[in-house]
């Protein structure tokens, strides 16, 4: 694949996000502030960071994405259609009987998904278990675990992490969405998680801080994330949840809740308006 | 009589008779598994000789995994394992696991049916002394309800080894209880072992009843069906080594032929062995059953043989089972 500009990323990150308002209108369901707040961070991975090949998903060597906090799933459904895994139509069927779109990622209907998952803090075990074996069969791919900074309340996540540290696995890669938001109330009211860069780097891991809607800072720490032989790294990505809907950032209401149509169509017209990028409809 | 066919130990109700670990035949068994698929790992959370995989931890050092007292990232780190390729046994105690990682094993091993294979150790009232904490008396409840996930209890040291080869080469999960103790080798190396095929260990050409007992418990089953054969009283004694998948052809069978069933397991009577052969019977061949197992309470320290005789898991608690379901069956 010929790689795209960083405007070019930027581009499609705004019709992803459309996308994502649209899916979870359309399904009456969802988590539309952590599906916009990762939009970039998978636009990065799909597009530049991952070793991967759409037609050929199950190929041996590619990268591995695991999603750990399945619950956003609608974006990384959104960019895998957009970046040929299957076809666009699919998005609007999401969580419909018999679809490949599950409400939560299910690998049975879709197994170009590296894992089923939704269920929280198991996702960095499972990444790990596949570096695990990747490092023992020699095998050069790396894996990436995306977790939600809420599912940190976990003791399987820091079973996971001293795991990785202890048998220190720089080819695992996790990307933390750190929104700061979880359903219940702000991740600092429900359970405490800073100082979190300072956990990482007592746990022995190597500590990477990105903007989450910068897609080439993603590409750039995702990218030295590589160069780091001596432990697994965690890249903590500052996003903002619900990112480009003025309405929705940093809401915790919005965690869990699918928009009305009124809510639907306000929140679409800000995605296109991000950035004075492109001209609103109708105006 | 004893069924001739199975081949079972000429000194099966001798005092020759030698007891083993059924966790060492898991162990023997492992450790020839490994040798023949290299793609075998083994993940232990912190119990590494009381679940016997040293035996294969020394020989192929490379493949065995120390995850730490962590039983659901055991499980997990197995699901990456076997979603990558590897094909991961995983020990702990049944208490723990499957336990405390029920979730995770449901999600990341059942749904997509990895063959990740789940040995709970320990099981059991028999672990006497360490007390109720430590008695694992649900795992059988936990995990047959789980679908794709086969679930095993061996009944002594041969059958946990061949179980324990078998299931290695099948691409599918499994869960495997054994128990602490040492218990009599009553079948022998030439004796058949084919999961999901229950083994009818007596004939009889008018069996009243049929006893259908699990691990530990089916030789006290054989000592309940001399002791009962004595006195007159036949019966058909099956060895149901699996509970998922099933032998149901087998269950109905016999239930047909007996008109009665007495079954037996060291677990609760909730969601074990009994409930799976009275939902397979109660849906194509209702019959009178005795459930005999833990009824609904927590177990306590002691010795086996006392904490069996408190809970009902005797040969004695056996007959009085037989003659009751008979009775029920004539009246």
């Amino acid at each position: 694949m010929i790689k795209k500009t960083v405007e070019e990323l930027e581009e499609i990150s705004k019709e992803v996000r459309q996308d994502v308002i649209k899916m979870i209108l359309k399904a009456g369901y969802g988590h539309p502030a952590g599906s916009l707040g990762m939009v970039d961070v998978f636009v990065a991975m799909y597009y530049d960071v991952l070793n991967h090949d759409p037609k050929n998903p199950n190929w041996v060597d590619r990268d591995r994405l695991i999603l750990s906090n399945g619950h956003i799933c609608p974006s990384r459904y959104a960019v895998m259609a957009h970046s040929g895994y299957f076809e666009h139509k699919e998005l609007m069927r999401l969580g419909e009987f018999g679809e490949i779109l599950q409400g939560h990622p299910d690998k049975r209907f879709l197994p170009s998904l590296e894992t089923t998952s939704g269920p929280l803090g198991s996702g960095l075990a499972q990444g790990s278990g596949i570096a695990y074996s990747a490092r023992m069969d020699k095998k050069r791919f790396r894996t990436f675990v995306i977790t939600s900074d809420g599912e940190h309340d976990e003791g399987n996540h820091w079973e996971a992490v001293m795991f990785a540290a202890k048998n220190n696995l720089s080819n695992l890669t996790m990307i933390i969405d750190r929104n700061n938001i979880q359903i219940d109330d702000f991740t600092e009211n429900v359970m405490p998680l800073e100082p979190l860069s300072d956990k990482y780097k007592t746990f022995g891991w190597s500590v990477l801080e990105v903007d989450g809607h910068n897609i080439e800072e993603i590409i750039n720490a995702c990218k030295k994330a590589r160069s780091i032989y001596e432990n697994p790294t965690v890249i903590i990505a500052h996003t903002i949840p619900g990112y480009g809907v003025d309405f929705m950032e940093n809401n915790p209401n919005w965690h869990a809740k699918a928009p009305n149509d009124l809510d639907a169509k306000k929140a679409i017209k800000e995605i296109r308006t991000m950035q004075g990028r492109i001209s609103p409809y109708g105006e | 009589m004893l069924n001739n066919k199975l081949n079972l130990s000429p000194d099966i109700f001798t005092k020759k008779i030698e007891s083993k670990l059924m966790r060492d035949g898991f162990g023997h068994g492992l450790l020839e598994a490994g040798e023949k698929d290299e793609r075998i790992v083994v993940l232990t959370a912190d119990l590494k000789e009381s679940t016997k995989v040293n035996y294969f931890a020394d020989k192929f050092p490379e493949r065995f995994i120390e995850v730490g007292v962590a039983e659901q990232n055991l499980v997990t780190i197995a699901s990456g394992m076997a979603n990558y390729g590897k094909i991961p046994f995983v020990t702990s105690y049944s208490i723990f696991s499957p336990g405390r990682n029920w979730e995770q094993i449901r999600t990341t091993i059942g749904i997509d049916g990895y063959p990740v294979k789940i040995i709970g150790a320990q099981s059991g009232l028999n672990i006497g002394h360490y007390g109720v904490t430590h008695q694992g008396l649900e795992d059988i409840a936990l995990t047959r309800v789980i679908p794709n996930i086969n679930v095993i209890v061996p009944s002594d040291y041969l059958e946990a080894k061949k179980a324990t080869l078998e299931m290695a080469k099948i691409d599918k999960p499994f869960y495997m209880r054994l128990p602490r103790i040492e218990s009599p080798v009553y079948t022998t190396e030439k004796t058949p072992f084919k999961i999901g095929k229950a083994n009818i260990l007596t004939e009889s050409k008018k069996p009243e009843v049929t006893i259908i007992a699990t691990g530990l418990m089916v030789y006290d089953a054989l000592l309940a069906y001399r002791e009962l054969e004595k006195s007159g009283i036949e019966t058909i004694v099956i060895n149901m080594h699996t509970i998922k998948p099933l032998d149901t052809e087998t269950i109905i069978k016999y239930a047909r032929l007996t008109g009665a069933v007495v079954t037996i397991e060291e677990h609760q009577v909730i969601g074990g062995l009994g409930s799976a052969v009275s939902e397979t019977l109660a849906q194509n061949f209702p019959v009178p059953i005795e459930i005999l197992g833990v009824k609904d309470r927590f177990g306590q320290s002691g010795k086996s043989k006392e904490l069996f005789k408190e809970y009902g898991l005797t040969k004695e608690n056996i007959e009085k089972a037989v003659k009751k379901v008979i009775a029920r069956k004539n009246s």
